[in-house]
């Protein structure tokens, strides 16, 4: 009975949150661009986005007759359907995650690469070339930056022993992981935001480019699906930098610790934000080569000076 | 690098600028007085409509907008019978400003005419002609035309000679 | 725990053999996808979480997006006249009589063998790193040589020999007088 209500605790949160998002985002650009945001419907404009969920959810579901249909449909699902999994390894707080697993960081990286599926799949069924395009960029781009997300990952697993994220975050009682970890941080925030196609790294659908890239023929919820998705990644992202970095759900006893994990993810999230409003794209070649000519030999060094220092200080 | 930070920095720094937004239907932005916005007929300072039917702003159109119909009126005055602007093929160009030789026809700061049936934006006479002067005070076109049409006698203009009789040899 | 390991294993056998037989080739990887995520499963269940992950991580999630890659590049799946002049019933002589001994073996081997129960323990992922470098630390020696050489390899045949630039990008340097007696 507890494990189905923080199932549907967890999913509501996560739903809750990627909705909210819509709006927070759009409010945060107008703050960081001096405008105002959407603020008619509603107290503050908050109702934005029941209309928009409404909106979306009344236009026409099309399927282009030139698409490859069963795959057309299932690539928004399994975008969703993996993130949200992985949720399923996220703890928000001690006691309150559905799955306390022993591989959570691997489950993770799994899912993560699995997502990248929707997004190739997507562009292909579309039939379109514009699609086909975005659909290679985010082949090679998230591929790219998985290799070393998990590298960048295996300091903190070093330092806490343990692919747990709940041990992770409780291994950080006494300092977080930033501090001896910012080589790590630093490259598993790049490649968070590239393995979410975020702006500034959102090659796979630069409208400037590729109109909207993989996902040019989708409409209706299915777009949706792309979009909140997004957003559930931006989420995952957020959270895992917090238990992962910023010690999780750790801090000052006079809030509660579920009410820090939220803080902390809120920053990183609004953080997300922050780099839409005031980076522009890089080209795709400088993406690849920042990617595999700087970042991988600084995570795979990473990995060798921590190794080397905690064999030391053992 | 540093200029990734730096941009980022300065970006958030703008979360405390002011919005250059106009909240608009709360908040009017000021429109200057050559704003080109709905088009009137004036009159002059007589209170007599000011349009003589001259077809020009007809003429000028690019969108052909503007229809009407001249009738002569008791003592040689010319005046439109219906004057028909539809305002949903309009584009607010201003030549029917420029082509008219009486200053009667105006285009004005107000560009509030949104309507949700598309006939209504077609105006006739009776809602452009407005009551004053418009832009152009104390200009009355008979006072300088050549011609008497109840206004002035013939000749008796500001910058008018009398006129010449034409059965005298008399230079 | 066995109802779940049947399921996969079917989900597994099903899903290979449809990738086998379909005619497009993306529906082909799907199946191929789904049979290795269904092998996973079976990882997990058998107390190895480790390479169930791995087996996600690398063969379903790394290897299978470049298969698709390539092949949205190649944009394959129009013609199949090819295919069917290369497979001629003279070439399934060879793998029949191979397969054949395979299941041979394997009617044997399941005749024979007791029905003993694996014992199932958990074999978490410190217990196989500590294997790797400690019993065998030279097959992993080995593989790493392997995949320095294939790196090098590729190194050397992606190396960009002739650069074409842009004649405004040009530095003053590369910019040679073309030699008009050739």
């Amino acid at each position: 009975m507890i494990f189905i209500l923080i199932i549907a605790g967890v999913l509501f949160i996560v739903l809750t949150i990627a909705a909210g998002l819509i709006y927070i985002e759009r409010r945060l650009l107008g703050l960081w661009q001096d405008r105002y945001g959407p603020n008619r419907v509603g107290p503050f404009g908050l109702t934005q986005v029941v209309a928009d969920m409404i909106k979306i959810f009344f236009k026409e579901d099309w399927v282009p007759p030139f698409s490859d249909r069963p795959v057309f449909v299932l690539a928004p699902a399994i975008l969703i359907s993996t993130i949200l999994l992985t949720f399923a390894v996220v703890p928000f707080a001690p006691g309150f995650n559905v799955l306390d697993s022993n591989i959570a960081v691997l489950f993770f990286l799994g899912n993560s690469s699995l997502g990248v599926y929707s997004i190739v799949l997507g562009g292909w069924a579309s039939n379109n070339k514009y699609s086909l395009l975005g659909a290679m960029r985010a082949s090679a781009q998230m591929l790219t930056y998985e290799v070393f997300m998990g590298l960048s990952l295996m300091g903190v697993v070093m330092l806490a022993d343990s692919f747990n994220l709940r041990e992770i975050v409780e291994a950080q009682r006494h300092g977080w992981f930033i501090f001896p970890q910012f080589i790590g941080f630093v490259i598993f925030l790049i490649a968070g935001i590239a393995e979410t196609h975020r702006l500034p790294f959102d090659i796979p659908e630069a409208e400037g480019e590729l109109v909207a890239g993989y996902h040019s023929e989708y409409s209706g919820m299915k777009f949706g699906m792309f979009f909140v998705g997004e957003y559930m990644g931006v989420t995952l992202i957020s959270a895992l930098i917090t238990l992962m970095f910023f010690g999780g759900w750790l801090g000052p006893a006079f809030l509660p610790p579920i009410v820090w994990f939220f803080l902390k993810t809120a920053v990183f999230i609004c953080f997300f934000i922050l780099l839409r409003a005031s980076l522009p794209r890089p080209r795709y070649d400088q993406l690849m080569g920042v990617g595999w000519k700087i970042l991988l030999p600084l995570a795979l060094l990473n990995i060798l000076v921590t190794g080397a220092l905690l064999l030391y200080f053992k | 690098m540093f200029s990734i930070l730096r941009s980022l920095w300065y970006t958030f720094l703008h979360a405390f600028h002011k919005r250059e937004t106009i909240l608009y239907p709360e908040e009017k932005p000021y429109l200057p007085p050559r704003y080109r916005g709905r088009i009137i007929l004036s009159r002059d300072p007589d209170g007599i409509e000011r349009c003589v039917a001259c077809y020009l702003c007809a003429a000028a159109c690019p969108v052909d907008c503007i229809s009407l119909q001249a009738i002569e009126g008791e003592n040689g005055r010319r005046y439109p019978a219906f004057f028909r602007i539809n305002f949903s093929r309009c584009i607010f160009c201003g030549y029917c400003e420029e082509a008219c030789p009486t200053y009667a026809i105006q285009l004005t700061p107000d560009f509030e005419m949104g309507e949700y049936n598309r006939q209504n934006l077609v105006y006739e006479k009776e809602h452009l002609l407005i009551s004053g002067e418009g832009k152009y005070h104390g200009y009355d076109f008979y006072k300088v035309a050549g011609i008497d049409a109840g206004v002035k006698e013939k000749g008796e203009g500001a910058n008018e000679q009398p006129p010449v009789d034409v059965k005298s040899l008399m230079p | 725990m066995n109802t779940i390991f049947y399921i996969a294993a079917a989900l597994a056998l099903i899903s290979t053999g449809l990738a086998i037989a379909g005619k497009n080739a993306i529906h082909s990887l799907l199946f191929l996808i789904l049979s290795l995520l269904s092998i996973s499963v079976i990882f997990y269940i058998l107390g190895a979480p480790f390479i169930a992950a791995l087996e996600i991580i690398i063969y379903a999630g790394a290897v299978m997006v470049l298969f698709i890659f390539v092949i949205m590049m190649l944009n394959v799946g129009m013609e199949r006249e090819t295919e069917k002049r290369w497979l001629k019933p003279r070439m399934w002589v060879v793998p029949l009589i191979l397969g054949t001994i395979l299941l041979i073996d394997f009617i044997f081997m399941l005749k024979t063998m007791a029905h003993e129960e694996t014992a199932r323990q958990i074999i978490l992922p410190k217990q196989v790193g500590v294997s790797l470098f400690t019993t065998y630390v030279l097959g992993v020696e080995i593989a790493g040589m392997l995949l320095l050489a294939g790196i090098v390899g590729a190194y050397h045949l992606g190396r960009q020999k002739k650069k074409v630039i842009h004649r405004f990008l040009k530095k003053e340097e590369i910019i040679e007088v073309p030699n008009l007696k050739k």
